[in-house]
């Protein structure tokens, strides 16, 4: 485990300097080495090969500190500098799914801080803890971009829009049971903090053709333009045919 | 006069597979790229600046006049960096956007990096949305093997390249320059201007960091003119933009409107407020700027009419808040963010949002001591201006708009719980939602 002492000082267990496995250190060296081909200065690769490490031991460890400092020619000071610096690398084992409340302003009060009440009291847990069955770690997140779908909560990073004490529950208990959970705006099922994080790497998992293209509030105000007939001006006659600033359904209607 | 919705950006996201190339092309998609490969760079620069966009994450800069304040090619790299970060409190339209139509920016960048002389666009999107990830790197994809990316774009011997990078979760890499440490690799720390980002941003080279929402409009306004662009907007704030309505209205959801609609035809778009209850406060452009009240309904919401109203337009996060919420307990949740979020790297900020905190978590609980609104003005006052970024600043706002608006419910917390004189269940979405439901 890894964790702070009273002094606040961070520890690293010693199972987590253990050394990686030959093949899996093989199969790191070979993703690592694609990651710092897409930059034109290696150390931009840092923060793709901490969610990397995240992949395979499921929070940042020693040695996955020490694998970044050697690939980067970095110290594992500053790659730890980096690592403690942002709020997705996870300094203990993460659980299989992070269910993140949020709980900025907006949420909180349509409804979020009732959901963290309630979820947060049903599974036993307070924020960045873990269930005991390993299954499932809690947090408060901070604004997540959905707002028009408050309450928000997000699994593995994926949207739950619209959400109730009661619904988080539910999706709480699903992930315990290893059910399928589908989220709102998102790939068919959540996958697992590992699977996630290796997308975050920047490789593909090869489901972006999944799950819908927008939920009904971010086609509000396209749904009442086109009821109206609203549409931005007609384009000059010399332009070429238009991308994106009027639809067929509603030709000649601007005011 | 143009029509009171201007469905732009957001014409297509009803369409199957919006997100898919074959969508985005069956709509005209990659037709302004082919233009402009076929025209001189420096047209393509010209066509943007008489636009006169204005940079659409926040602060309203021109974006053809920060690429032109680029310095002269001398040969090195240069970089378009798009900030994808989107994480202010309220701000909800760049997410939706490269969810639903990621080519829409992957077109913007391509064509933006070529007007500078770039041959090499960097998106940083926040980490904490994977899906969006997924789509903008699939696009990428895409976009490449169709010819649209890569060493010969469309024939025309011209490099155009896109990297997608994923942060790791922190609100201060919104901020440019932190942006660009955090790219290099490093903590998200501000860095001190001058140098610009367009004489040494990205590896100390020339670059231009622009918001999603701008890039992405970049397509249209090539394609169309900027005559096209112009029609819509005010003469200092032109185009459209994405206005996002949250919180206790009947219907939320995202707006894409001139700039310079008014907050009050945008609640009657939203179906008015939640039955039954009335408007308190809002912000017009996420928890950064100052919030407003019902007396500022009637603002144009650009740039400038804000700005002249004591706000700023931001992202146009519209965060609406009825008369069941309590002010105090509002601004305590922001105040707490701002100082989770601080970096630490300059101490007015780092301190002054602990100290902010402190007070109004007391307030909230009905705990304040005396002189605690003249200490909370204080330190704002003490931070405002002197902090290293813009997220000190930003942290003052809604204390000092709120004590302006709603002293009393500052002295009321001298000896009242929030939750007591605004019992939070009164707020909550649930039981509206189940009866919608119904």
């Amino acid at each position: 485990m890894t964790g702070h002492d009273a002094s606040g000082h961070l520890h690293v267990s010693a199972e987590s300097k253990a050394p990686y496995a030959a093949d899996v250190l093989a199969t790191l060296r070979e993703d690592a080495a694609a990651v710092v081909a897409r930059y034109p200065v290696k150390r931009s690769a840092l923060l793709p090969l901490l969610h990397l490490v995240q992949s395979v031991d499921g929070y940042v460890t020693g040695r996955g500190i020490e694998f970044c400092a050697e690939v980067l020619d970095l110290t594992t000071a500053e790659v730890s500098g980096v690592a403690t610096f942002y709020t997705q690398y996870k300094r203990h084992p993460n659980g299989d799914y992070t269910i993140g409340v949020c709980t900025n302003t907006l949420c909180a009060i349509m409804g979020g801080d009732a959901i963290w009440d309630a979820v947060s009291e049903h599974l036993g847990i307070g924020h960045d803890e873990t269930t005991s069955d390993g299954k499932i770690t809690l947090e408060r997140v901070e604004c997540n971009a959905a707002c028009d779908y408050a309450p928000v909560v997000m699994t593995n990073w994926e949207f739950f829009d619209n959400q109730t004490p009661e619904s988080t529950i539910r999706l709480a208990d699903d992930l315990r049971a290893g059910k399928d959970v589908r989220p709102t705006r998102g790939a068919d099922k959540v996958c697992t903090f590992k699977e996630v994080s290796r997308v975050l790497a920047g490789f593909h998992d090869g489901r972006a053709d999944e799950g819908p293209a927008a939920g009904p509030a971010s086609l509000l105000g396209l749904k009442i333009a086109q009821e109206r007939g609203w549409t931005a001006p007609v384009p000059p006659a010399s332009a070429a045919p238009a991308p994106a600033a009027e639809s067929a359904a509603k030709k000649g209607a601007s005011k | 006069m143009t029509d009171t919705l201007t469905p732009v950006l957001t014409a297509h996201w009803d369409q199957e597979r919006s997100w898919t190339l074959a969508a985005y092309e069956q709509t005209g998609g990659y037709a302004a790229l082919r233009k402009a490969v076929g025209m001189p760079a420096a047209d393509v620069l010209a066509a943007v600046k008489n636009s006169a966009i204005r940079g659409r994450g926040g602060a309203g800069f021109p974006a053809g006049m920060k690429w032109s304040f680029m310095s002269p090619p001398d040969g090195g790299p240069r970089y378009l960096v798009v900030n994808a970060d989107e994480s202010e409190p309220g701000t909800c339209k760049d997410i939706p956007l490269m969810m639903a139509n990621p080519h829409a920016l992957i077109e913007g960048a391509a064509i933006s990096q070529y007007a500078m002389g770039s041959d090499h666009a960097f998106i940083y999107l926040r980490g904490e949305v994977v899906h969006v990830y997924r789509r903008l790197l699939r696009a990428v994809e895409e976009a490449t093997a169709a010819g649209y990316l890569g060493e010969n774009v469309l024939g025309s011997g011209i490099t155009l390249r896109v990297t997608p990078h994923a942060g790791a979760g922190a609100y201060i890499c919104g901020e440019e320059t932190a942006l660009l440490d955090s790219l290099e690799g490093r903590r998200g720390q501000p860095r001190l201007k001058p140098p610009f980002p367009g004489a040494a941003g990205l590896y100390a080279r020339p670059t231009s960091v622009n918001n999603v929402e701008t890039i992405a409009s970049v397509p249209g306004i090539l394609l169309h003119g900027a005559d096209w662009f112009k029609a819509m907007g005010t003469e200092k704030s032109t185009g459209f933009g994405i206005f996002s309505l949250s919180g206790h209205v009947a219907n939320p959801g995202q707006f894409e409107a001139p700039l310079g609609i008014t907050m009050r035809e945008l609640i009657e778009l939203a179906g008015g407020m939640r039955k039954g209850h009335q408007l308190k406060f809002w912000t017009p452009g996420g928890s950064s700027t100052p919030i407003f009240t019902d007396a500022h309904l009637d603002i144009p919401l650009d740039f400038d009419s804000v700005a002249a109203a004591g706000s700023m337009l931001g992202t146009r996060a519209l965060q609406v808040f009825d008369e069941t919420v309590s002010v105090v307990r509002a601004v305590a949740r922001w105040t707490e963010f701002y100082a989770h979020e601080s970096c630490g790297k300059c101490t007015p900020c780092r301190e002054g949002t602990w100290w902010l905190r402190q007070i109004m978590e007391r307030l909230e609980h009905g705990q304040g001591q005396p002189g605690d609104i003249e200490k909370l003005d204080d330190i704002c006052d003490n931070i405002l201006g002197r902090s290293f970024c813009a997220l000190g600043d930003a942290a003052t706002s809604p204390i000092t708009s709120a004590i302006k608006h709603f002293r009393s419910e500052f002295e009321a917390g001298m000896h009242t719980p929030a939750a007591q004189l605004f019992p939070p269940e009164k707020s909550v979405l649930f039981e509206v939602k189940e009866a919608a439901k119904a």
